[in-house]
């Protein structure tokens, strides 16, 4: 098996080189010219098609010093919390622990684990209770966090999280089969993590 | 070379990442004071038609639906 890798690495080094494709945050919008020219003489009075990224603003390109603001893109699926705002530092639970994130981050995709993301900007501090989600960091400082349900932490009723608490400890003591076992888990951390987000 | 990386314990009982997500929002919409838990649980409503098919042809179809009637 490994007397083939030298020739695939070299091969696909070689083919790299001659197919060299720019990053998105590379390339203009432009518009490939040769297809207007050929698209005009076939159907002179239409439009030639639009294509996605004609409608897209191109993304901010990779400074080439350390830019001073993170950009954050924060969405959720029924909408945009936070999107292109500029501020200092922002701290996501991810799987492996609170990350901070400073402009010039390290380019890195982290899992989200029910937790507290913090926003700074200046002195103000903004925290959401995050359910789970993924964070992209971009090369450019951009930060594209993206969850399926945040809430700020006043919304969340105390109570309720020490009941689902005690109600999903019990459910992992008496669980039988594995999927119940994982769904009780799950209950678990959920609610400790909110537990902790309200009392720290 | 065999990737026996760690899996989640979600995984490793069978549930795929999004049932994971879904389930951990549902427990955060569940824990929410009252103004924000309707509209909460709003958005957790689910209505869609699912048909088999046979011989080329759909069977009749199913609908599972939060709002039934509609």
């Amino acid at each position: 098996m490994f007397r083939q890798a030298s020739r695939l690495v070299s091969r696909s080094i070689t083919a790299k080189s001659t197919t060299n494709r720019a990053f998105s945050t590379e390339v203009p919008s432009t518009i490939d010219s040769s297809f207007v020219e050929a698209w005009k003489k076939v159907a002179p009075n239409m439009d030639p098609p639009q294509t996605p990224s004609s409608f897209m603003k191109p993304r901010p390109s990779t400074a080439s010093s350390i830019p001073t603001k993170l950009t954050v893109n924060f969405v959720l699926p029924y909408a945009s919390e936070l999107s292109g705002k500029e501020v200092d530092m922002v701290i996501i639970p991810a799987t492996t622990g609170q990350m901070g994130v400073l402009p010039g981050h390290v380019p890195t995709i982290a899992e989200l684990k029910p937790g507290i993301m913090s926003v700074h900007e200046g002195t103000d501090i903004k925290k959401y209770f995050v359910s789970s989600g993924f964070a992209f960091l971009h090369a450019n400082s951009v930060a594209d966090i993206i969850a399926v349900e945040a809430v700020p932490l006043e919304n969340i009723d105390a109570s309720q999280v020490q009941k689902g608490l005690a109600e999903f400890t019990q459910k992992l003591a008496s669980a039988t089969t594995d999927l119940e076992k994982a769904e009780a888990q799950i209950g678990v951390e959920v609610h400790s993590a909110m537990n902790a987000a309200l009392s720290g | 070379m065999a990737s026996t990386a760690a899996v989640p314990f979600w995984r490793a009982a069978g549930m795929t990442y999004i049932t994971y997500s879904n389930i951990c929002a549902n427990l955060v919409r569940n824990c929410l004071k009252e103004p924000f838990k309707a509209e909460a649980l709003n958005r957790e409503k689910v209505h869609f038609s699912l048909s088999k098919w046979a011989g080329g042809k759909p069977e009749k179809p199913t609908l599972r639906s939060d709002t039934p009637g509609v």
